[in-house]
C-alpha cells in the first residue's frame, strides 16, 4: 500500500430533486449521499455496507461520475474527476471499472463472451483482432476460465461463472479500481466464496484497488481490508475489518452484526434488536438520524433512568409526535405503558411526574398538551449531529457518546 | 406418537419443459409435527420451493404436476382430494407466505379490504366484527397504530411492514400449518430479525407447526426444530438442528456448512455445479462434487436412508451397511 490514495472521496453528495404539484417544482430533496468521506489505496478492498435505501449504490454510482455529484469531490491518483478533460474522462473510465449485482443483464445474449469482453479493449482504441483475442484468452485465464470458453454463448455459464466473466470484461482493460456492487448477492452461498477469494486474489496479484458495496456483513468480512458503514446517507462508523467485527464503536454497527443470525443453533436470541424501520430519506430525524432506533441514545442528564427506561420512554415520545397512539385500543394509562414497555413507575420521581402528565393528556386527547411535557426528555442525539470522530488509531464513528 | 400434523412421502412433482422433463421433487420424504419449525434447506434448484408448493398443490398446472407420494395432512391424503376440496385446506388450515410480500398484495385495495376480506373468507363474521379482527391481527403482527394504519394502501407500508401485513393475512384462518418460503430473504438483516422473532412467538402462541424454506444455515440455525436438506430434488438428510449442526452426516450438508463464513476453511466453497435438471446423475445426486464419493455412489438410485443419530438420517452409502464412514465422520448408528 503506498501513501497517496488511488481514490479519495470528499464530502460526496448526492441529492436527488422531489417535484411535485401540477408545475413539478422542486419541494424536497432525497439526499441520498449526504457528505461521505473515505478512501481507496492500490492493493486494498474497502467494503461499504449497509441496509437498503443506505446510499451505498448510489456512492458507488456517484463517485464513479456515472451520475453527476452534487456536492463534495473524488480525486483518482491525485486528480480532480470533476474537472477532468474529455480524454482524460476517457482515461479514468478506462481506469475505473465496475460490476454490478445481476450478471444475468450484464451481457449480450447474442454476443459470444469473447466479443463482449472484448468490447471495452474496440471502445477504447484497439482494433486489432488477433491482438484482442490474446487478450481475452489472457483475462479469461486470469480470472480462472479457460481461454477456449471465450467461443462459448452467456446462457451456457452457470450464475458463478457469468459472474466470473463479467469480471473479466472488468478487467480487460488493466483498471487500477474496481467498483464491486453485490457482485455475490445473486449466488448461492456454495458459489459466493469463490468470486470474493478470486476477487482477493486480484487484489494481491494486480495491486488492484476494490470498493466492495454489500448488504451482507458477512461477505464484507471474507475479504475487506477496511470497512465503512452507512446508513441513511452517511458514514456512521469506518475502520479496519477486525477491529470493526470485534469492537464496533457505534451503536448501529453492534445492530446489524447482532442482527446477522449467528450459524450455531446454541447461540440463539439474547441480542439487541434494532426496533423499527429505516427512515424516509425524504424527512430524516433531526440530529443523529439513528437516534429513534437506537438503543444506546442518550438520556438528558436532568434525570436518572434505570437501564431500558430512557428508550421506552423515547418510542412512547416518537409514537406520540408520530400520532401513531392508539387510545381506543390502550385506553389506560396501565394499558398504554405496557403497550410502549414502559415501567409502571420511573425510577426518578421527577421524571415520572413529568410522564404520568402527558399519559393524563393523551388519554384526555390533548396530544399537544403531553408533546409539551414530554419535550423535558429531548436528548442530546436528536439535536446534534455527530461528525465521524476518530475512537482509536484507525476506526471512527459517528455517535454523540464518543464525542462527550 | 400420533402421526405428525404433516406427513410427506415419497413426493415427486415433475415440470414439462422445452428442455425435457424436469423432475423438481424427485422422492422426497419429511414430516412437520405441530408446534414445530421444520427448516426445509437447499440452494437454487434443490426442489424445496416445489416440494413445499406441492403440499397444497400451488405449482403452475399448466405445465407442472404431482405424479406421485402423498402428502398427508392432519389424516387426509391431500393429493388424493379434488381442487374444490383442497380450496378448504388452504389459507385455512395451511397457510403460505412467500419471499416477495409485494407480490402477495393487491395495490389498488387498502391493507385493510384485504385482511378483511380474508377474514370474512375464513369466518363467519360481518364487515365491522371482521374489520375489529383484522385490527387485532395486524396490531399483532407490529403495525404500529393498526387502527388507523389499516385504511393505508400498501404501497405507503416499508418491505418489512408489508410483510408483516402478509402475515397477519396469512393467519386470518388460524392455520394449523404456516408455510414460509424464504419469508425474510428480500428483508434487510434487522427487519429479518424483527420478523424471525415475531413468526417464533406467534407459533409459540397458537401451537401451529411451521415449515420454512430458506438457503441461509445462518436462519436455520437462528429457528429449526428439525432440518430437511434438499438437493436436486432429493432429501440428503435429517436431522434435530442441534444434531444436524453439529454432526453433520451427508458430506454436501458438510460442505455447505463449510461454505459458512467463521466454519470450515477460508473461501470454502462446493467445487462444479448442480447438476442438470432434465439429466441428473445416476446413484447419489452429489456424487460429481463429492469429495467422499466411491464406487457405489455413481449407479442407480439416490442411497436409501441410513440413521446416523437419533432422528438423524442420511441417504449416504458411507452409512449404508457396506461402508464405513471416514474418520471424523459421525459413527454409524444402529438402531
Amino acid at each position: 500500500m503506498t501513501d497517496e490514495p488511488l481514490l479519495s472521496v470528499r464530502d460526496l453528495e448526492k441529492h436527488y430533486p422531489v417535484r411535485s404539484g401540477l408545475l413539478r417544482r422542486v419541494t424536497d430533496h432525497v439526499k441520498a449521499v449526504d457528505g461521505i468521506s473515505f478512501d481507496v489505496h492500490a492493493g486494498e478492498v474497502v467494503g461499504l455496507v449497509g441496509e437498503s435505501g443506505c446510499g451505498k449504490s448510489t456512492a458507488a454510482t456517484t463517485l464513479l461520475h456515472l451520475e453527476e455529484p452534487t456536492g463534495g469531490s473524488v480525486q483518482f491518483r491525485g486528480e480532480t474527476v470533476a474537472d477532468q478533460s474529455r480524454s482524460e474522462r476517457k482515461a479514468f473510465r478506462r481506469n475505473a471499472q465496475v460490476v454490478f449485482q445481476d450478471p444475468d443483464s450484464a451481457f449480450d445474449p447474442q454476443a459470444t463472451v469473447g466479443e463482449s469482453i472484448a468490447d471495452p479493449l474496440a471502445t477504447h482504441g484497439l482494433r486489432d483482432e488477433q491482438r484482442q483475442r490474446e487478450i481475452v484468452a489472457d483475462v479469461l485465464e486470469r480470472i480462472g476460465l479457460s481461454a477456449d470458453d471465450a467461443d462459448r454463448y452467456p446462457h451456457e455459464f452457470s450464475g458463478g461463472q457469468k459472474q466470473r466473466v463479467a469480471l473479466a470484461r472488468a478487467l480487460v482493460l488493466d483498471p487500477d479500481l474496481l467498483v464491486a456492487d453485490e457482485p455475490v448477492s445473486a449466488l448461492d452461498v456454495s458459489i459466493q466464496a469463490d468470486i470474493l477469494s478470486l476477487l482477493a486474489d486480484l487484489r494481491d496479484e494486480l495491486d488492484l484497488g476494490i470498493l466492495l458495496i454489500s448488504h451482507d456483513l458477512d461477505v464484507v468480512r471474507q475479504i475487506c481490508d477496511r470497512v465503512a458503514v452507512m446508513y441513511l446517507g452517511e458514514i456512521v462508523e469506518m475502520g479496519p475489518t477486525e477491529a470493526l467485527f470485534e469492537n464496533p464503536q457505534h451503536p448501529y454497527t453492534e445492530g446489524l452484526l447482532a442482527a446477522i443470525p449467528d450459524p450455531d443453533p446454541r447461540n440463539r436470541g439474547g441480542t439487541v434488536e434494532l426496533r423499527g424501520d429505516v427512515p424516509d430519506p425524504i424527512d430524516p430525524p433531526s440530529g443523529c438520524s439513528f437516534h429513534p432506533r437506537c438503543p444506546q441514545v442518550i438520556p438528558p442528564e436532568e434525570y436518572e433512568f434505570a437501564d431500558g427506561e430512557y428508550r421506552a420512554l423515547l418510542d412512547f415520545r416518537l409514537a406520540l409526535r408520530e400520532d401513531d397512539i392508539d387510545t381506543a385500543r390502550h385506553d389506560t394509562a396501565t394499558a398504554l405503558r405496557e403497550a410502549y414497555e414502559v415501567p409502571e413507575t420511573l425510577t426518578d420521581d421527577d421524571a415520572e411526574a413529568i410522564l404520568d402528565g402527558a399519559i393524563d393528556d393523551v388519554l384526555g386527547g390533548d396530544r399537544e398538551r403531553a408533546l409539551d411535557r414530554l419535550g423535558a426528555f429531548a436528548t442530546p442525539c436528536e439535536r446534534d449531529n455527530p461528525a465521524l470522530q476518530s475512537t482509536s488509531e484507525r476506526q471512527s464513528a459517528a455517535c454523540l457518546r464518543h464525542t462527550r | 406418537m400420533s402421526d405428525p400434523l404433516l406427513s410427506v412421502r415419497d413426493l415427486r412433482t415433475e415440470f414439462d419443459t422445452d428442455a425435457g422433463v424436469v423432475r423438481a421433487v424427485d422422492g422426497a420424504s419429511f414430516d412437520v409435527e405441530a408446534g414445530e419449525t421444520v427448516c426445509l434447506v437447499g440452494e437454487s434448484g434443490s426442489g424445496k420451493t416445489v416440494a413445499c408448493e406441492s403440499i397444497t398443490r400451488l405449482i403452475p398446472t399448466d405445465s407442472g404436476s404431482i405424479t406421485g407420494g402423498e402428502v398427508r395432512f392432519d389424516g387426509t391424503d391431500l393429493t388424493e382430494l379434488s381442487g374444490s376440496a383442497l380450496t378448504e385446506y388452504r389459507g385455512n388450515r395451511i397457510a403460505h407466505v412467500f419471499q416477495n410480500p409485494q407480490g402477495a398484495l393487491d395495490d389498488v385495495y387498502t391493507v385493510g379490504e384485504q385482511v378483511v376480506e380474508t377474514v370474512r373468507a375464513h369466518r363467519d363474521l360481518d364487515r365491522s366484527a371482521a374489520r375489529e379482527e383484522a385490527i387485532d391481527l395486524l396490531d399483532r403482527v407490529g403495525i404500529p397504530d393498526a387502527a388507523d394504519r389499516i385504511d393505508d394502501y400498501p404501497h405507503s407500508f416499508s418491505g418489512g411492514m408489508k410483510q408483516r401485513v402478509v402475515l397477519a393475512i396469512a393467519l386470518a384462518g388460524d392455520p394449523d400449518l404456516l408455510i414460509a418460503d424464504e419469508p425474510t430473504t428480500a428483508l434487510d438483516v434487522t427487519i429479518q430479525a424483527q420478523i424471525l422473532r415475531l413468526l417464533g412467538e406467534i407459533q409459540d402462541e397458537r401451537g401451529m407447526g411451521l415449515l420454512f424454506v430458506t438457503h441461509d444455515l445462518g436462519v436455520v440455525a437462528e429457528i429449526a426444530d428439525r432440518v430437511v436438506v434438499m438437493y436436486a430434488g432429493k432429501v440428503m438428510e435429517t436431522g434435530e438442528v442441534y444434531e444436524l449442526f453439529e454432526n453433520p452426516a451427508h458430506p454436501y450438508t458438510r460442505a455447505l456448512l463449510d461454505c459458512l463464513p467463521g466454519h470450515g476453511q477460508a473461501f470454502d466453497t462446493i467445487d462444479g455445479t448442480t447438476p442438470d435438471p432434465t439429466d441428473p446423475p445416476d446413484g447419489c445426486r452429489f456424487h460429481p462434487r463429492c469429495d467422499h464419493a466411491v464406487e457405489d455412489c455413481r449407479a442407480g438410485e439416490q442411497p436409501a436412508f441410513a440413521p446416523v443419530g437419533d432422528d438423524h438420517d442420511a441417504a449416504c452409502v458411507l452409512y449404508g451397511d457396506d461402508h464405513q464412514p471416514p474418520l471424523s465422520f459421525p459413527e454409524k448408528h444402529d438402531d
